[in-house]
């Protein structure tokens, strides 16, 4: 078992666009993006419970070529809105950092 | 082989990048210089307020570099979303900075400006005629969001670059751009193939942040026909397979389908391989043209006025209760701002808990509060300016002297690291359009202009 700030190259988030947050989480072992992919726990659901969203709202995308696991969401708020508390959407992605994976 | 040659100097237009990067690149002899002007990603204010969001000064000095390069080496200079947001105050603030800096510096060139600002009669028409459609589960576009926006602009593809490139243009000005359209008209309209041309685009809009380490320098990328290779300038950062693959995630929603005005890029089978240390190419990006070609809009519209308050708490007793603090101090001035004659529904109140959920909200898996200290941005956006600072003045005072349970710090609650301790903010933007248009063709929304330096 490891956390993903343990094993992961990259995570990090950012606005795409004003409407909506990504958020990436990428590897530079290819034997170990294959295992953490295998293990099927970086999926839309775990981006639903960890930012409350619905699942059919977040665009999940394994991205093979750069061993990278994107997922797209609506921000809380729009970028600069009344109420909202990262403008470029750049510090959402600490909830990941403690998720386990079964590598 | 066919080969064209870009330098981009940085992320963006005032970003800076070191002289020798620079001159590191023109050795190279690249075929245009250009760099990126601007970025949504800000926020609301920069369209909606008309200005920039790096500095004067920084602006400058970027420019004046570029300019001299691009003259004495002949190159096409070319920089979309001039000034940020590529609005018309925008545009016209780097138009102005370059016909100075070329009066200063001796400098002649033919050069082109493209305005981007769309002006709200043409965008009801579009709506009226079926034309446009909502991004990101925004809903339609109506007559009446038009008309509350404050400023509108369209993102051109890279057409308009290239007609002013052919029309005799050596210095390249435009306003709200998609960020790769210069360095993928220019890469096109020497033959290259599309696919290349805009993934090449991809890569130099964002300068040395495809490097390691990522930073605001130089890169320089050679387009060939069936593929791009990048490398920084400065000998203190190196491109890496994984450096070039991570970039491509950024700002996207997805890292496979890339929309861009008139096609869509598609990166899905790119192979990413080091031709040195510090050099990658990317190959088997490919282009899928659109059936309809499409512009997108960004829009803002004002939300208010904003003044704000900082402080902070150092007291335990007070930490442990903060909920029931809060809550006593919004009665407070709910109270007093309805006798000063502020109304609740005449105003927001927001009180940001930094040590708290400061960064995430209402997202933030760790409940409660662990610190010894907690950061406070209390914020009160109105209708007004006069009530917002009324309430952002009236919530000061309560943070400071609302009593609590146990306390013991009688004299005060907070710690305000300024006098004044309110900060009037001014006019707040949301943003209110994002969607496409479908154009008669993709130059007409925006206008060319060109003139002898």
């Amino acid at each position: 078992m490891a956390r993903i700030r343990e094993i992961a190259a990259v995570c990090k988030s950012k606005n795409a666009g004003p409407f909506e947050l990504t958020i990436d989480v990428v590897f530079d072992d290819p034997a170990l993006f294959e295992k953490v992919k295998r293990t099927g726990i970086l999926c839309p659901a775990l981006f639903a419970r960890l930012y409350r969203v619905r699942a059919e709202d977040v665009l999940f995308t394994v991205y093979e070529a750069a061993l990278a696991f994107k997922a797209t969401l609506p921000r809380l708020v729009p970028a600069g809105d009344i109420g909202d508390t990262d403008v470029y959407g750049a510090q959402q992605h600490a909830p990941l950092l403690d998720v386990e994976i079964p590598v | 082989m066919k080969e064209f040659r870009l330098l981009s100097t940085s992320g963006i237009l005032g970003y800076g990048f070191p002289e020798a990067s620079l001159e590191a690149g023109l050795e190279r002899k690249p075929d245009a210089i250009g760099v990126d002007g601007g970025s949504v990603d800000p926020g609301p204010h920069y369209l909606g307020s008309g200005k920039p969001f790096c500095s004067t000064m920084a602006i400058r000095r970027d420019l004046k570099l570029m300019l001299r390069a691009a003259v004495e080496h002949h190159i096409p200079m070319l920089i979309g979303t001039c000034g940020g947001a590529g609005g018309e105050p925008h545009l016209q603030l780097v138009v102005s900075l370059v016909r100075a800096i070329a009066r200063e510096e001796g400098l002649h060139f033919p050069m082109a400006i493209i305005h981007a600002e769309q002006n709200k009669a043409d965008v009801t028409r579009w709506v009226g005629e079926g034309r446009t459609r909502p991004l990101a589960r925004r809903p339609q576009l109506d007559a009446a969001t038009i008309e509350r926006a404050e400023r509108i602009v369209g993102m051109m593809g890279p057409e308009p670059f290239v007609k002013a490139l052919d029309d005799g243009a050596q210095i390249v000005l435009a306003g709200r751009s998609s960020d790769p359209a210069p360095w993928a008209a220019a890469a096109m309209r020497a033959q290259l193939p599309a696919a290349q041309s805009w993934y090449a685009g991809k890569m130099l809009e964002c300068g040395a942040t495809a490097a390691v380490p990522k930073g605001h320098d130089c890169i320089f990328v050679a387009v060939r026909d069936d593929h791009v290779e990048c490398e920084p300038l400065n000998p203190e950062r190196r491109c890496t397979p994984l450096s070039v693959a991570n970039h491509s995630l950024h700002e996207n929603a997805s890292p496979i389908h890339h929309i861009e005005p008139g096609g869509m890029l598609d990166t899905k089978d790119c192979r990413f391989e080091a031709v040195s240390d510090r050099a990658v190419r990317v190959s088997g990006m490919r282009w899928q043209p659109a059936d309809t070609y499409t512009v997108k809009l960004e829009g803002v519209e004002k939300a208010g006025y904003r003044a704000i308050t900082i402080c902070g708490t150092r007291d335990p007793l007070l930490i442990a209760g903060l909920d029931d603090f809060l809550a006593s101090v919004r009665r407070n001035v709910e109270q007093k701002a309805a006798d000063f004659g502020a109304s609740h529904d005449r105003y927001r109140l927001v009180i940001r808990c930094y040590g708290r959920d400061g960064v995430m909200a209402e997202r933030e898996p760790l409940r409660g509060t662990a610190g010894h200290e907690i950061g406070f941005v209390v914020e009160a956006v109105a209708d007004d300016q006069e009530i917002a600072n009324a309430v952002a003045a009236i919530a000061r005072t309560n943070m400071l002297h609302t009593d609590f349970l146990g306390r013991l710090c009688r004299e005060g609650n907070m710690a305000f690291p300024f006098s004044p301790s309110d900060i009037e903010l001014g006019a707040m933007f949301r943003f209110s359009i994002f969607h496409t248009v479908a154009p008669d063709d993709s130059l007409v929304m925006f206008p060319i202009e060109h003139e002898t330096v």
